[in-house]
C-alpha cells in the first residue's frame, strides 16, 4: 500500500489561511489501512482545524467527507456538488489522489494534508515499513525476494558497501543492511551463486527518470 | 599476472614489476586555496608511487577530485583520481573520465562513495546511478573496449589505471572474497583496501583470496593509517562504520603516554607494513596518514620503502 503520514498541523492551518469554508476529503484506500487519511482521520483533523480556529476568532466551516478512493474518477465524482461550495479541498489522501482531485476539479485549490511517503506494509498496527521504490523492472529474483534499490541506502545492486556492520546499515545502528538480508536469505535457500553475477548498469529509464509512467492494458480499451 | 602496461601510469608499471608498491593520499582543501594542495605534496613527494586524491570523502564539500589532481601533476606528483558514484550520474562519471584522462590523468579509484548523512550537507539527493563494479566495468569498457556505457564509440580512449577499494572487515565477511571476485570479473586491476588494524582477519580474507586465485588477477594494496593518538583510535573503532580496531591495540594506545601516543602510532603502522609484506599475494600498501601527511615519509623509511624504485 501507499503510506502517507500527516503533515504537521501547523503546516496544515498555514495553508489554509484565508479560507472561510473548505471541505478535508479523506479516501477509504491505503491511507485508511495506515490510520492517516480515512474516515476517523478526517473527524480528528476537522475538530482540530475548528478548535484552532475558534480560538483565534476566526471560525472556519469544514464540510468532513471520505470517499472509497480519490485515485479513481468514478469515486472522486461523488463529491462533484459539493466541491463548488468550498473555497478549498484539504484532501487526505496519497498524492495521486490529490492529483486526480486537481484534475477533476480545476477551478478549486487542491491542499495535500499528507506527506506521501513510501510503498510499503504494516510490520503491527502503526508501524509500517517500505518494501518497494517502484523501480519499474523488478529485480528479486536474484535476491531471494529482497530489494536492493529499497532496503540497501545506496540502491547498490551488487552487494553492501564497506559500512556494514554486524547486520546494520551505516546511516543508522536502527537500520538494518539490505545486503545482509539478502546475504542470509540466498544462503539459506542455497542460492548464492546468484550473489556472484554482476547486475550491470541498471536502466532507469523505468523508474521515474524516462519521465510520468503509465501502464496501458490495450485489451480493455474500446 | 601479465608484466604488460596498459597505460603509461608509473603506478602500474610499480606494480607490474613486481615490486612493492606504496601509494599515499591526500585530501583536498574545504576551499579554494590552491596552496594547500602543493603544501601536501612537498610532504609527500617522493615517499610514494602515486598518491589518492580523495573525492570528497566522508560527504563533506572540497575541492574536487580532478582539480587537486592536477595540482598534484604541476608537482610532479602521480595522483590517483578518486570517483564516488554518489554524486555523479554516468552522464557526468563519463565526461569527468575523459576530462581527467585528456589532463593527464593516468589512475583511477572506483567507490561507491560514503553516504550524504555523514557529511556536511545530509538534506543533498544522492545518485547511485551505478555502483563501484559497474564504474570498474564502465571505465574497463572505456579503455580496452573504446565504448560509452551506452553502446557508441570513443574517440579517444581515456588510458586508466583502474582501481577500487575493498573493505575485509565489513559484514558479511564471507560475502567479502566473493566482492573482491566480482570487482575482478568486472575489470579492476588494483584493489586498496580499508584500513587494517585487525591483522589477524585480514591474513583470513587474504588466504581466501590467494585460495581463489584472485591475487593473479588483481594487485592487492593493504591499508595503513596511523594513530596519532588514543583517542583518535577509540574514535575509529567507535564512530567510523566498517572500521576494525581490535581491543589489544586500543590497550596499547591507552596505556601509551599521551606525549608517546603519536610515535606509537608509527610503530603500530610500521608494524604492519612488515607484516603486509610477509603476507602472501600483498602486492603493496596504502599509507592514509589522514591530516598527517608529513608522516607518510616516516613510516614509509621506517619499513624499508625508501627510496621509491624508478621506472
Amino acid at each position: 500500500m501507499v503510506v502517507g503520514e500527516r503533515k504537521p498541523f501547523e503546516e496544515i492551518t498555514r495553508m489554509l489561511e484565508g479560507h472561510k469554508k473548505v471541505m478535508v476529503l479523506g479516501c477509504g484506500g491505503c491511507v485508511t489501512v495506515c490510520l492517516t487519511g480515512g474516515d476517523e482521520a478526517v473527524r480528528v483533523l476537522s475538530s482540530q482545524l475548528r478548535m484552532a480556529r475558534d480560538n483565534q476568532g476566526n471560525p472556519i466551516e469544514i464540510i468532513e467527507k471520505t470517499v472509497e478512493r480519490q485515485c479513481d474518477p468514478e469515486y472522486i465524482e461523488e463529491v462533484h456538488a459539493l466541491v463548488p461550495e468550498v473555497e478549498a479541498v484539504l484532501s487526505m489522501a496519497c498524492g495521486a489522489g490529490v492529483g486526480f482531485m486537481a484534475e477533476r476539479y480545476t477551478s478549486t485549490p487542491l491542499y495535500p494534508a499528507l506527506n506521501t511517503t513510501f510503498v510499503g506494509g504494516s510490520k503491527k498496527e502503526g508501524y509500517y515499513v517500505e518494501r518497494c521504490q517502484t523501480c519499474g523492472e523488478c529485480k528479486l529474483y536474484y535476491t531471494g525476494g529482497i530489494c536492493p534499490i529499497t532496503r540497501c541506502s545506496k540502491s547498490l545492486l551488487n552487494g553492501p558497501c564497506g559500512g556494514s556492520t554486524k547486520g546494520k546499515c551505516e546511516i543508522d545502528p536502527e537500520v538494518d543492511c539490505g545486503w545482509q538480508l539478502i546475504v542470509d536469505r540466498l544462503k539459506s535457500l542455497n542460492l548464492m551463486d546468484r550473489y556472484e553475477e554482476i547486475m550491470t548498469s541498471n536502466d532507469w529509464r523505468t523508474n521515474r527518470d524516462g519521465g510520468p509512467r503509465k501502464m496501458l492494458r490495450e485489451d480493455f480499451q474500446r | 599476472m601479465t608484466d604488460e602496461c596498459k597505460t603509461e601510469s608509473r603506478l602500474e608499471k610499480i606494480l607490474r614489476s613486481g615490486k612493492f608498491a606504496v601509494t599515499g593520499e591526500c585530501g583536498p582543501p574545504r576551499g579554494a586555496d590552491a596552496e594547500v594542495i602543493r603544501k601536501k605534496c612537498g610532504l609527500l613527494k617522493n615517499n610514494a608511487d602515486a598518491f589518492n586524491i580523495t573525492d570528497n570523502q566522508t560527504s563533506v564539500v572540497r575541492m574536487s577530485s580532478i582539480a587537486s589532481a592536477i595540482l598534484m601533476m604541476q608537482e610532479g606528483l602521480e595522483p590517483v583520481m578518486q570517483m564516488v558514484c554518489r554524486d555523479r550520474n554516468r552522464i557526468a562519471i563519463q565526461s569527468d573520465i575523459l576530462g581527467g584522462a585528456a589532463l593527464g590523468i593516468k589512475n583511477m579509484l572506483c567507490l561507491s562513495g560514503d553516504h550524504q548523512k555523514f557529511g556536511d550537507h545530509p538534506q543533498a539527493k544522492n545518485v547511485f546511478d551505478l555502483d563501484s563494479i559497474q564504474l570498474i566495468q564502465a571505465v574497463r569498457g572505456m579503455r580496452d573496449e573504446g565504448k560509452f556505457i551506452g553502446g557508441e564509440e570513443i574517440k579517444g580512449v581515456p588510458k586508466l589505471f583502474i582501481g577500487a577499494a575493498e573493505n575485509p572487515f565489513a559484514d558479511p565477511f564471507e560475502i567479502r572474497v566473493p566482492r573482491l571476485a566480482k570487482k575482478v570479473a568486472a575489470g579492476v586491476e588494483f584493489i586498496q583496501t580499508q584500513c587494517i588494524f585487525n591483522v589477524t582477519k585480514f591474513r583470513e580474507w587474504m588466504k581466501g583470496v590467494v585460495d581463489r586465485g584472485l591475487h593473479e588477477k588483481v594487485f592487492i594494496l593493504g591499508g595503513v593509517t596511523p594513530f596519532k593518538s588514543f583517542g583518535m583510535a577509540k574514535y575509529m573503532a567507535n564512530n567510523v562504520p566498517g572500521m576494525d580496531v581490535p581491543e589489544e591495540i586500543l590497550k596499547r594506545m591507552k596505556d601509551t603516554p599521551k606525549e608517546q601516543q603519536a610515535e606509537e602510532g608509527i610503530t603500530i603502522a610500521v608494524e604492519t607494513i612488515k607484516q603486509l609484506q610477509e603476507m602472501p599475494g600483498v602486492a603493496g600498501v596504502h599509507i592514509m596518514a589522514i591530516e598527517w601527511e608529513q608522516k607518510v615519509g616516516e613510516i614509509a623509511e621506517k619499513a624499508g620503502l625508501l627510496p621509491r624504485p624508478s621506472v
